[in-house]
């Protein structure tokens, strides 16, 4: 994606140290207007967020339980069909910095860069799905490209059927193409395509986006399907970017192997 | 009196330019948001061309670049070019009247969009849409504005 030679880069990651700080200087008017909000919130408010982040929490932690089980289910069986697994994943929690790089391109910016060890083609996630993925680290903030951009691509599969295509960016921020369908393929309005883990940056299963309503064209051998991103790409301050765990889970050697599945830790 | 413009106040207008690029403007005004360094850049070098030149402009050009995260060079190229035209004409710009100062401004940055467009497609072919021009249009439509702003910037007793 990158045209410039790795040796241009560490000029850029100088001459970065003063754009950096201009980011940081430009994003300052809307950091305080969020920090001057927090501040006068009212306790009923705040009481009121903290009961409903509980009850969010408590649901999120019971649903774990179940994940646990079947995550070493999931282990289990792809041993039985000889079958490499890969899960775990570190995430470091990364805030938008709020300017705009160049207009007619899904590009954000975030305040974590290659001193958080992040790097390029690292897949980046909010809370409901996949955002993009990193286009460019520099020291003190990274370039994201969001799955939106008229240049970007994923590879997705639907969850239903496992029906694997590539979507990509159409240049609005709701809506991603699915240009590689052909007119029989069974893809319904209203089906979720996850990652299918193929090309190696995204990790499988994370959310996508929903397949909006299409007309099925009879005459033509490829069907025109869009689909809305499940992340909220306009409406997010805090992104998650993720390190994969690329080793994969060891086969069984047998039954009585201890699974121990890496934990998904945080690294701050 | 001392008419020597220090280099503090050219780099603080400089700076203030590029954050101007930046600023998280509405997608619509965004569109249009016009090329305010290579504006400051075009006013030094005409006020002052014995000391504000191609460095300048290269040197912010590659500043440009990184701020935006495009290609290293492509600003640096199209303002050193810029700047080199407004060096070669200075002495006749600063006889013209505003709206013909104007007309020159307008041929400058639309020489810089062409460059960068021709960059653009180098890297990757692909359709533009016809508002890619519309900075040129604004930016033409700025220039007295960033001229009355900068000479009073340069004139006044208040930055010394």
């Amino acid at each position: 994606m990158d045209h410039g030679s790795p040796r241009i880069d560490a000029v850029r990651a100088t001459l970065s140290v003063f754009t950096d700080s201009l980011k940081y200087l430009v994003d300052m008017p809307s950091g305080l207007i969020n920090q001057a909000s927090e501040a006068t919130s009212t306790y009923s408010t705040l009481k009121k967020d903290n009961e409903i982040l509980r009850e969010e929490q408590f649901i999120n932690k019971t649903r774990l339980l179940k994940f646990d089980a079947l995550e070493k289910e999931n282990i289990r069986l792809r041993a039985l069909l000889e079958n490499s697994f890969k899960l775990g994943e570190q995430v470091l929690i990364a805030e938008l910095i709020s300017i705009n790089m160049a207009p007619f391109e899904h590009i954000v910016v975030v305040n974590k860069g290659t001193r958080f060890g992040v790097h390029p083609q690292q897949p980046v996630l909010d809370a409901n799905g996949v955002v993009g993925q990193v286009f460019r680290a520099l020291p003190f903030t990274a370039e994201i490209m969001l799955i939106t951009d008229p240049s970007h691509a994923i590879p997705v599969q639907v969850n239903r059927n496992g029906l694997l295509t590539i979507a990509l960016g159409s240049g609005q921020l709701n809506r991603l193409n699915l240009p590689y369908l052909p007119a029989n393929a069974d893809i319904q309005p209203g089906d979720l395509l996850i990652t299918s883990g193929l090309g190696g940056t995204f990790p499988a299963g994370y959310p996508v986006a929903v397949v909006d309503n299409f007309n099925p064209a009879d005459s033509k051998s490829f069907i025109n399907v869009t689909a809305t991103p499940k992340a909220l790409l306009d409406r997010n301050r805090e992104l998650l970017i993720v390190w994969g765990n690329k080793a994969p889970v060891q086969l069984l050697k047998d039954q009585t192997t201890d699974l121990k599945a890496p934990e998904v830790n945080k690294h701050e | 009196m001392n008419n020597y413009t220090g280099f503090g106040r050219i780099f603080f207008t400089l700076v203030l330019a590029m954050c101007l690029r930046i600023v998280p403007w509405p997608s619509a005004v965004a569109t249009i948001n016009p090329d305010w360094v290579l504006l400051a850049l075009i006013y030094w070098t005409l006020a002052i061309p014995e000391r504000v030149g191609i460095f300048y402009a290269w040197t912010f050009g590659l500043l440009v670049d990184v701020l935006t995260g495009r290609l290293l060079g492509q600003y640096a190229l199209a303002y050193s070019l810029v700047i080199y035209l407004c060096l070669m004409l200075h002495k006749r710009l600063r006889q013209f009247p505003l709206p013909q100062q104007g007309m020159f401004i307008f041929f400058c940055l639309l020489l810089s969009q062409f460059l960068l467009f021709l960059i653009k497609n180098l890297q990757q072919p692909g359709e533009f849409p016809a508002t890619f021009w519309l900075p040129v249009f604004t930016g033409t439509l700025c220039w007295p504005l960033i001229f009355t702003l900068l000479r009073f910037v340069r004139r006044s007793r208040i930055f010394k």
